[in-house]
């Protein structure tokens, strides 16, 4: 099983009206070359999952430029001008969720649960159209799972079957998405032979990754 | 002194050594710079690690080692990265001893208004509901008043990042604890009156029976 395929074969997965998520954190781990990649594509009528909407010229942000985008459910938008442009001329549809909600949120749908309770957002707009449930006499929101398509991530190293070790900070989403997706697309640095990984370094587990793009080939 | 120095510094004397501490981007994040040498505390970013460390020398910038505001960083010996899912697990879990953020508007009911104006200026919550629920203290750390106008209030009447959540507010004026009689002044800057604070707020503040001098 080759999992390692072209830049033109990954995107080629990427359809119109498709739910994606996209790993990363104001551009820290994300999938830039995948990015850059469905842009030339210009697929649309997306609804992204991913925590931020990055910067007009960095990560998802382009995405979102380039008006790709139909609807968004992500944590931050502040450093993005053009999510907010859109969104205030309502071509766009805008979902904020709190961070860690959001991250649960990616975690319920990969592991098989049917949502969790979380104090978070109580008090709040967060809390419209919600389920309070009072347990021990304190007050949670019940949130749902999320799933999507396909899964666009970033990785460091992987090696051939998919297991995959990352840098510094760039796990954050990355990680809980690549359980989330029906299609995983990882996108890395460095490809190497299955046994040449320490297995425990390995953060995510092969089994969930469909595809690989060797970014550092190019 | 700047005014927002001398609040960093004020807030800094809250932390005590162990404590896990996540602090807010702008002034808040200053107030690692004022931590005492006796002190060590473990910075947590909310993107996924502990042992955030001062900003990199010129040409040693890693862009996969950044900070919630996606400024370049550096991790401390015995710091540790991990995923969204653990780092808000940290948050949510009560395992963060103190979380240090700004503020629009915070009232005397400890709530708290910071991530929208509505029609104006909609960034998105990002990790502070989290925080703000989570972190076992909540330390506000702001100017007290914004153009003249008041930001402490009776009642906050932006769309609020969490009710109720908030501990202590420290501003160039002096430190507030919020309590459920209302925000009492244990603290006064020297440089003000007791009427000019009580001007700039527009909750009626109760006056600590020990106000100190705020010392930074």
């Amino acid at each position: 099983m080759n999992k390692i395929i072209s830049m033109e074969e990954a995107i080629s997965h990427v359809k119109d009206g498709m739910t994606i998520m996209v790993g990363g954190f104001l551009g820290c781990g994300s999938p830039h070359r995948l990015i850059d990649a469905l842009v030339e594509k210009g697929v649309k009528d997306l609804t992204l999952i991913c925590n931020d909407s990055g910067f007009p010229d960095i990560g998802v942000g382009k995405l979102v430029v380039n008006k790709q985008i139909k609807k968004l459910i992500a944590s931050h938008i502040g450093t993005n001008r053009e999510t907010g442009n859109q969104m205030n001329a309502g071509e766009m549809e805008v979902v904020l969720v709190p961070q860690g909600t959001l991250a649960e949120q990616v975690r319920a749908g990969g592991s098989g649960l049917g949502g969790f309770l979380t104090p978070t957002g109580v008090g709040t707009v967060v809390e419209e159209g919600k389920e309070k449930i009072e347990i021990g006499g304190k007050t949670y929101l019940l949130e749902l799972p999320l799933r999507a398509d396909i899964a666009l991530i970033a990785g460091e190293t992987i090696d051939k079957f998919g297991n995959i070790v990352y840098e510094g900070a760039t796990r954050n989403f990355n990680h809980l998405m690549a359980t989330a997706a029906d299609t995983v697309i990882v996108e890395v640095e460095k490809v190497v032979e299955v046994g040449e990984l320490d297995p425990n370094h390995v953060v995510t587990p092969g089994i969930f990754v469909n595809y690989i793009v060797n970014g550092g080939d190019k | 002194m700047d005014k927002k120095e001398f609040i960093a510094r004020r807030v800094a004397r809250e932390l005590k050594d162990g404590d896990v501490v996540n602090l807010g981007i702008g002034l808040p994040t200053m107030v690692a710079n004022h931590v005492p040498d006796s002190v060590n505390v473990f910075f947590q970013s909310e993107n996924g690690f502990i042992g955030l460390g001062p900003a990199p020398e010129e040409g040693h910038e890693d862009p996969n080692i950044v900070n919630a505001g996606a400024q370049c960083v550096t991790i401390l010996p015995g710091g540790v990265f991990f995923d969204s899912s653990i780092s808000f697990g940290i948050i949510r879990g009560g395992h963060v001893d103190i979380t240090v953020l700004g503020a629009l508007q915070v009232d005397e009911k400890g709530n708290l208004a910071n991530w929208m104006i509505p029609g104006k200026m909609v960034p998105g919550m990002g990790g502070a509901m989290d925080l703000v629920t989570g972190a076992k203290k909540v330390i506000i750390a702001m100017e007290h008043t914004v153009k003249g106008n008041h930001k402490i209030l009776k009642e906050c009447n932006l769309p609020l990042t969490a009710a109720g959540e908030v501990n202590l507010i420290v501003t160039e004026m002096g430190v507030l604890e919020v309590t459920a009689e209302g925000l009492v002044l244990k603290e006064i800057n020297p440089e003000y009156s007791l009427e000019e604070v009580q001007a700039a707020t527009e909750a009626k503040l109760i006056v600590d029976e020990n106000l100190k001098d705020m010392l930074v």
